[in-house]
């Protein structure tokens, strides 16, 4: 839907992988902060004058 | 196709009167030209009502899950998939149906036929093979029928029902010639931001009045997750947050289940082309497990079913 490539990611983590999920969770996050802050899909709050 | 009437009315007649069915679901004439409107008869002395023409495009297959009647009901070829999928679904009873198909040439798009008029109001239109006859105060316009056709049934490759209990004519030909994802495929090369770009501006005028879901066939969650409160999943605004989400997130609900039978853009007050999402996951479907949505009540759809060689590139 045009979010940025690295901002989403999908896995298949079993509940007895705890080093994969430690290892993807760590991935993602550096894949993240590397795309930097989120300008899509943020919500404005209406503004009053 | 207005010469099926008669073999609707005369089907519908029988059927009733033999006890076959408890209601038949069909078209009558709609207040307005171009509006045929749903109608249920339940004597055989009403059968008379029943119409048949080109503005027959709503989906009857939406009035049918979780009902418990034995029904008759007037299927085109799209609408014959989505019965189908409930069947499948277990909506609704194989046992309970007698569907009466309807091989189906296209129907026709009123806005575009609107369009062509430049503001002069039909007041009567009928139909022959090709031509559609438009008569109003102080004109009459013939149109050529395939120019003005819904553009979901321009590109349809599946217009005989798949599943019927009798036919009203014989079997049309399919069309082969079209490529039903040459605007998805455009959508597919842009850059990130373009498609951003783009699906702000498909999506941009919803006002969020439901009507796709509602004359949608698949969408028959007693609650749907936009209704809920308790989370509440998504925001009640306009604000293009929620609306993509709302759009993105019915098209997920029906990957592998939509048939394009465009009733959704059919009835939108805005004229959104919401199909262009389905037809995506429809893209995706047919790509990886060669999976044509509600052909056969004897195969299971892929996203029910598991295979060890299941497509999955997309995850870690």
């Amino acid at each position: 839907m045009g979010i940025e490539p690295g901002r989403l990611h999908f896995s298949w983590i079993s509940s007895a992988e705890a080093s994969k999920f430690v290892e993807v969770a760590r991935a993602v996050s550096d894949e993240v902060r590397k795309t930097g802050p989120s300008s899509k899909l943020i919500k404005k709050l209406p503004e009053v004058a | 196709m207005e010469a099926y009437t008669e073999k609707i009315r005369e089907a519908a007649q029988r059927l009733l009167k033999e006890n076959k069915v408890d209601l038949v679901m069909g078209f009558q004439r709609g207040t307005i030209p171009m509006m045929s409107q749903p109608v249920l008869i339940r004597k055989a002395n009403e059968g008379e009502r029943l119409h048949w023409d080109s503005h027959c495009g709503s989906n009857l297959a939406n009035y049918l899950p979780k009902r418990k009647e034995r029904i008759a009901v007037v299927a085109k070829g799209c609408d014959s998939r989505n019965i189908v999928v409930q069947i499948l679904e277990n909506q609704i009873r194989r046992e309970q149906l007698y569907i009466i198909g309807v091989p189906c040439l296209g129907m026709i798009d009123r806005r575009q036929v609107l369009g062509a008029l430049q503001g002069r109001e039909p007041l009567s239109v009928s139909e022959t093979n090709a031509h559609l006859v438009i008569q109003g105060k102080g004109f009459e316009e013939k149109l050529e029928r395939s120019l003005f056709l819904q553009d979901n049934c321009a590109i349809c490759i599946h217009r005989n029902p798949v599943l019927f209990d009798e036919l009203v004519a014989e079997p049309v030909p399919e069309q082969t010639e079209v490529d039903r994802y040459e605007d998805v495929k455009g959508i597919e090369k842009m850059t990130a931001d373009e498609r951003w770009q783009y699906f702000r501006e498909l999506l941009g005028p919803c006002i969020r009045c439901y009507a796709c879901r509602n004359a949608c066939p698949m969408c028959y969650c007693p609650t749907c997750f936009v209704d809920e409160s308790t989370p509440q999943w998504l925001g009640k605004s306009i604000d293009p947050t929620d609306t993509t989400t709302f759009h993105f997130l019915r098209a997920y609900h029906l990957a592998g289940r939509c048939t394009d039978c465009g009733n959704c853009q059919r009835v939108c007050p805005v004229g959104i082309n919401m199909r262009q999402l389905n037809k995506k996951l429809e893209k995706e479907i047919k790509e990886r497990y060669g999976y044509e949505t509600g052909r056969s009540i004897e195969q299971r759809p892929p996203l029910d079913t598991y295979r060890p060689d299941d497509a999955q590139q997309f995850f870690k």
